[in-house]
């Protein structure tokens, strides 16, 4: 644990990098599964039965399933060291403060994270507790069959509007911490460059929006067309 | 021009502080902030009160003394320039302005506006050079070095050392400051040599103290008086980077 | 009675300074650690001599006014640096640098010194690229070169337009690594108070700690006093604000002579003076004289409309307009040296023909070059300093033209010093702008930082180490001695004196007097009648100042009015130097202009049979006249001629 504290500021943040990358992965990956809850193809219950099947019983899966716990882990632990130092960092603040001209979500990185954060508790509660036989399934019209029944666990969760407005504004904010996270991350690993830089911060404006946008599209469909 | 200060007044490094205000007419749209810094001291004065105590030396913007954070900002409202060259024609008349002074761990208040920016030199002594006794250089051209080089290390080394980009941060961080100096070595062929030992003692010396860690807000940029781009700060991460990865376990 | 020895070598002028170099004593790397030496002053000339000296081995002492050595005035600096490297191959040489700066000082350097000067600036250059300066270069990579007044050939490395700025950053890398290895401590924030000598040689300073007031005594084997001009004399000056002539005033009361103190250098192109609360000039780079033409209305009644704002200098047709330069100085037009521009403009605004809201301005017009090179060739030359004028005068120079008028920015007067830049004190070195240097009468443009860094690098190191070969088994000094005692109670006197006048007038009210009798008496045109005028008024400021001053707070404080009031106590005296070396001098060379000495062509009239000398003055005690004595300057390698920029 001192360990950890002790590394320098740049090698937390390089570590806040990678596991950011590895966790914006796992997004388009989560996100490429969930769309197949909408009927986009014919058999797409299935296709999306066959998915989650795969990603909880594949053992290479449940090996980057530890990464994946660990990615979220050490980003959750290195943003909290790293806000803390930065606010002692300045003990007196000002008492005006703020105008200068900067980007407007880096701003609230801790507190979208948070946000995030109290989303991805009720999330793991909703799902993957569930698998483990920890928490109880989700209970609504549709039957769950048994605890990898995610796809009628989906359908009992959004069928709820309150919590599928939720759901929508948390992915929202998840948008905005997005945002400013993958630009964030590429000048934090250094790589910067006259020539791509701004191509870079493009990419990460779309993946900012069209991440969430994906998410969004499934309570949206419960809402309106289920 | 008549203007309502609001300034922030502390007698020495342990005392509380506080906002005191202060009244000022007719002041010449043309004259300098810090000028009308030295009117309102010199009616403190003939009041037979203590002047309001601030840093400031050239007046033309390069010493980097001058280090006021105005109205939310260091340096006050104009981008690109410090303190001392801004004129009271950048405020509307009968506004109010607030005073203080930069904040942050690694800059103790001295008294009233000044801080303590010493923090920046235990950097810059921690490896912000390159080694070479004066005496045994070889000739100037004898190492030519790309104009592209040059641009990039004299957009870095226009640093002034003012403690804005601090000021500005809302860490606190001083990402900016220590990045130019990294870069401006990191780009020469001169600087090359040593850049790998100079990049990992410069940071650390940063961490001992007390800034607080980037988070790519960019404030720092925005409000440097010499615009220095936070893609030194990039090359800063990557030197650092591959200075970790490829440096053997024990040092010469 | 002092004596003056310049100590010069025999032999060639080429020569000189190698020979000292082979025959003079050196001190042991044992030795050396065992050595202390006291700089005062962060800018290049000190900087650059603590770094060298703390590489030798030496223990250094540096004592700088600010936080920071990086914050010293030399970072001002904005063209160049001159070295004879002859890179563009245009026919420099030693020789000629040499020669061009002994003609551009109007005949009054030291032929030794500047040869020296001449022959280090080409290592200059060599070590600064070795710190990582990063010059200004060409597309193959070499070291681009400019042309600055003054010379017939390209000499000037440049870093922008902020040349001073990088090559003190250089020198104080160079600092902060000997810092690192712990042979030079910095004692930041300390003004020097005043010079503690024991037998006779400098041995220790006593400085205030301006965050606290606090009065402290340091002691060493010798003292280098690197703490530049004293143009603050004249209020209003390019310098910084806290630039200051105290610790070499101090160092004059204890004996060190003063040489030439009325060669005052007024630089032509700055912002004019915009009002009264106005507290510093700003400089705008010769440069700008290489494209602008200078001009003023050949009409009186066409300046008084100006002046009263209504009339714009862009509705006066060309054929009233009168650029005075250029009919004056056919063949150099728009780039006379500085002191010629300077004095130039002082005639026209006198005769009624000034420009601006207070007459006092002339202008720098761009709209030929604009109209021959396009707007985007001016920008990419000048852009950053148009852009600098705008952001002060709120004025568009591309439309409008600039106003310039000439400023007080450098005094090549100084502290008198040997070959060996040691003063009439032992142990006492002068570097930099606080020596009487290498400028004679007038300083060329990019000279100044070839000076410091000459003197600091490579001067210095030699020297001071010569100086302290015969001291290797005097122990270091305590601070104790009844001498630090006597020193420090004279400080603490002076401190409570000043303190106790509490009067009824700020600080600023008597600089800025003592500023405008300088300016008007001693300034660009000066006259026996006017010197007089200036010393009888200035005995009153005087006499007003220990009367009225009133500074508030505690001196064991941060008291900013008491740093005021000590600096402006000791210019009150110090302009009374340079009125009396003004007075003496009855000729006009470089930048001291007597009226009275002049062709019928209004153009200076040197007298090289009864002046070619120093002036070397020499304290006698508070309320008695000083003494002067003559250093005669032998010119044998170098004929002796008028200048004439015709």
């Amino acid at each position: 644990m001192s360990k950890l504290l002790h590394y320098s500021s740049l090698t937390k943040k390089y570590i806040m990098a990678i596991a950011g990358f590895f966790l914006m992965i796992f997004l388009v990956v989560h996100l490429g599964i969930n769309l197949f809850i909408l009927p986009i193809a014919e058999n797409h219950i299935e296709i999306f039965r066959e998915a989650v099947h795969f990603m909880t019983s594949n053992p290479l899966v449940k090996v980057m399933e530890i990464f994946l716990f660990a990615a979220f882990i050490i980003h959750i632990l290195y943003g909290v060291i790293l806000q803390l130092q930065n606010w002692m960092a300045r003990p007196t603040r000002y008492k005006i403060e703020g105008w200068s001209h900067t980007s407007y979500f880096s701003k609230f990185m801790i507190h979208t994270a948070v946000i995030v954060f109290i989303f991805l508790v009720i999330h793991i509660m909703n799902f993957y507790l569930v698998k483990e036989g920890i928490t109880k399934a989700p209970q609504g019209p549709a039957m769950v069959a048994d605890n990898h029944d995610f796809y009628n666990m989906a359908i009992n969760l959004f069928s709820n509007t309150t919590y599928s407005v939720l759901y929508i504004l948390l992915i929202i904010v998840l948008g905005f911490h997005l945002n400013h996270a993958f630009q964030s991350a590429f000048q934090s690993m250094g790589w910067n460059h006259s020539r791509y830089t701004p191509f870079i911060k493009l990419l990460g404006t779309i993946y900012s929006i069209v991440i969430p946008l994906g998410f969004i599209l499934i309570p949206l469909y419960f809402i309106f067309l289920y | 021009m008549n203007f309502t200060l609001k300034i922030w007044r502390q007698e020495n490094p342990n005392a509380k502080g506080g906002f005191e205000t202060y009244q000022l007419s007719d002041i010449s749209a043309d004259a300098s902030f810090l000028e009308m810094l030295d009117i309102l001291n010199e009616q403190l004065v003939m009041e037979g009160k203590v002047p309001v105590a601030f840093d400031h030396d050239c007046r033309e913007g390069i010493c980097g003394t001058c280090s006021l954070y105005i109205n939310g900002r260091p340096h006050g409202p104009d981008s690109g320039i410090t303190v001392c060259q801004m004129h009271m024609r950048n405020f509307k008349d009968g506004s109010t302005i607030t005073i203080e002074p930069w904040r942050a761990r690694a800059f103790p208040v001295i008294k009233d506006l000044m801080v303590d920016r010493q923090a920046f030199e235990k950097i810059i002594m921690a490896g912000g050079y390159i080694s070479v006794n004066t005496g045994n250089a070889i000739d100037a051209n004898s190492i030519p070095i790309p104009k592209q080089a040059a641009e990039t290390a004299m957009d870095a080394a226009a640093c002034i050392g003012c403690g804005a980009c601090v000021a500005a941060c809302k860490n606190a961080s001083a990402m900016l400051f220590v990045s130019a100096k990294v870069s401006q070595f990191a780009v020469l062929p001169q600087g090359k040599i040593e850049a790998k030992r100079r990049v990992k003692n410069m940071v650390s010396r940063m961490d001992e103290l007390g800034f607080g860690n980037c988070t790519n807000t960019y404030a720092c940029e925005a409000e440097c008086p010499k615009n220095i781009s936070v893609s030194h700060i990039a090359r800063m991460n990557r030197e650092f980077f591959i200075s970790k990865v490829t440096s053997p376990k024990k040092e010469v | 009675m002092i004596k003056l020895d310049p100590k010069v070598p025999d032999g060639p002028l080429a020569e000189k300074w190698n020979k000292y170099k082979s025959s003079q004593d050196l001190v042991n790397p044992a030795n050396k650690r065992k050595l202390d030496i006291i700089i005062v002053g962060t800018g290049l000339a000190g900087a650059s001599a603590a770094a060298s000296l703390g590489e030798m081995g030496f223990k250094v002492k540096v004592f700088g006014i600010h936080e920071s050595p990086r914050r010293a005035h030399s970072i001002a600096a904005q063209g160049g640096i001159n070295a004879a490297k002859n890179y563009p191959n245009d026919g420099d040489s030693i020789y000629r640098l040499f020669y061009d700066t002994v003609k551009g000082g109007d005949y009054r350097s030291r032929e030794a010194n500047v040869y020296r000067l001449a022959e280090v600036s080409n290592n200059i250059i060599d070590q600064c690229v070795a710190q990582g300066v990063p010059f200004a270069r060409e597309y193959g990579g070499m070291l681009a070169n400019r042309s600055f007044g003054g010379a017939l050939v390209s000499r000037t490395f440049y870093a922008r337009g902020q040349t001073g700025q990088q090559l003190l950053l250089g020198a104080y890398s160079a600092f902060m690594k000997e810092i690192n290895r712990g042979n030079v401590t910095f004692y930041p924030k300390r003004e020097m108070l005043d010079l503690v000598m024991i037998d006779g040689k400098a041995r220790g300073i006593i400085t205030r700690e301006l965050n606290t007031g606090k009065i402290e005594r340091h002691s060493a084997h010798a003292v280098v006093i690197a703490t530049g001009g004293y143009g603050n004399v004249f209020f209003l000056s390019t310098n910084a604000m806290n630039s200051n002539g105290s610790a070499v005033w101090q160092c004059y009361k204890r004996g060190a002579a003063f040489a030439n103190p009325c060669f005052t250098q007024i630089h032509p192109t700055c912002i004019p003076v915009h009002g009264e609360y106005q507290s510093k000039l700003t400089l705008m780079s010769e440069s700008l004289r290489n494209d602008g033409r200078i001009w003023v209305p050949k009409k009186k009644e066409d300046a008084q409309r100006i002046q009263k704002g209504e009339l714009k200098p862009t509705e006066i047709p060309e054929e009233d307009r009168d650029y005075y330069l250029e009919r004056r100085y056919p063949a150099f037009g728009n780039l006379v040296p500085r002191d010629v521009a300077s004095r130039a403009a002082k005639e026209r605004c006198d005769a009624g023909y000034g420009v601006g809201n207070t007459g006092l301005a002339v202008y720098l017009d761009f709209a030929d070059a604009i109209k021959r090179l396009g707007k985007s060739v001016i920008e990419a030359r000048y852009g950053n300093l148009f852009q600098m004028y705008e952001k002060i005068v709120d004025d568009n120079p591309y439309e409008t033209p600039m106003m310039i008028y000439p400023a007080v920015h450098y005094t090549m007067g100084g502290t008198w010093v040997d070959y060996e830049l040691q003063t009439t004190i032992p142990g006492l070195f002068a570097t930099g702008e606080a020596n009487f240097s290498d400028h004679g009468a007038n300083r060329l443009g990019a000279s100044a930082l070839m000076q410091g860094l000459s003197d600091g690098y490579f001067v210095l190191p030699y020297t001071l180490q010569n100086y302290l070969a015969d001291q290797i088994n005097v122990p270091r000094f305590s601070t104790d001695l009844p001498e630090f005692d006597t020193v420090e109670k004279d400080v603490k006197s002076r401190i409570d004196k000043i303190m106790n006048v509490k009067g009824d007038k700020t600080v600023d009210t008597f600089h800025r007097r003592l500023g405008h009798v300088m300016w008007d008496y001693v300034g660009m045109g000066r006259n026996e009648e006017g010197i007089r005028k200036a010393l009888s008024e200035i005995k009153e400021i005087k006499e007003d100042f220990w009367k009225n001053v009133r500074i508030p707070g505690h001196p064991e404080d941060v008291n900013l009015e008491l740093e005021k009031a000590l600096r402006v106590a000791d210019y009150l005296e110090l302009g009374e130097l340079m009125a009396l070396d003004a007075l003496d001098r009855k000729e006009s060379c470089g930048g001291h202009f007597r009226e009275e000495y002049q062709t019928p062509e209004g153009e200076a009239l040197r007298n090289d049979k009864d002046y070619t000398f120093v002036s070397v003055w020499e304290y006698k005690g508070d309320g008695e006249a000083p003494a002067l004595h003559k250093e005669p300057l032998n010119f044998e390698f170098i004929e002796v001629k008028q200048r004439s920029y015709k």
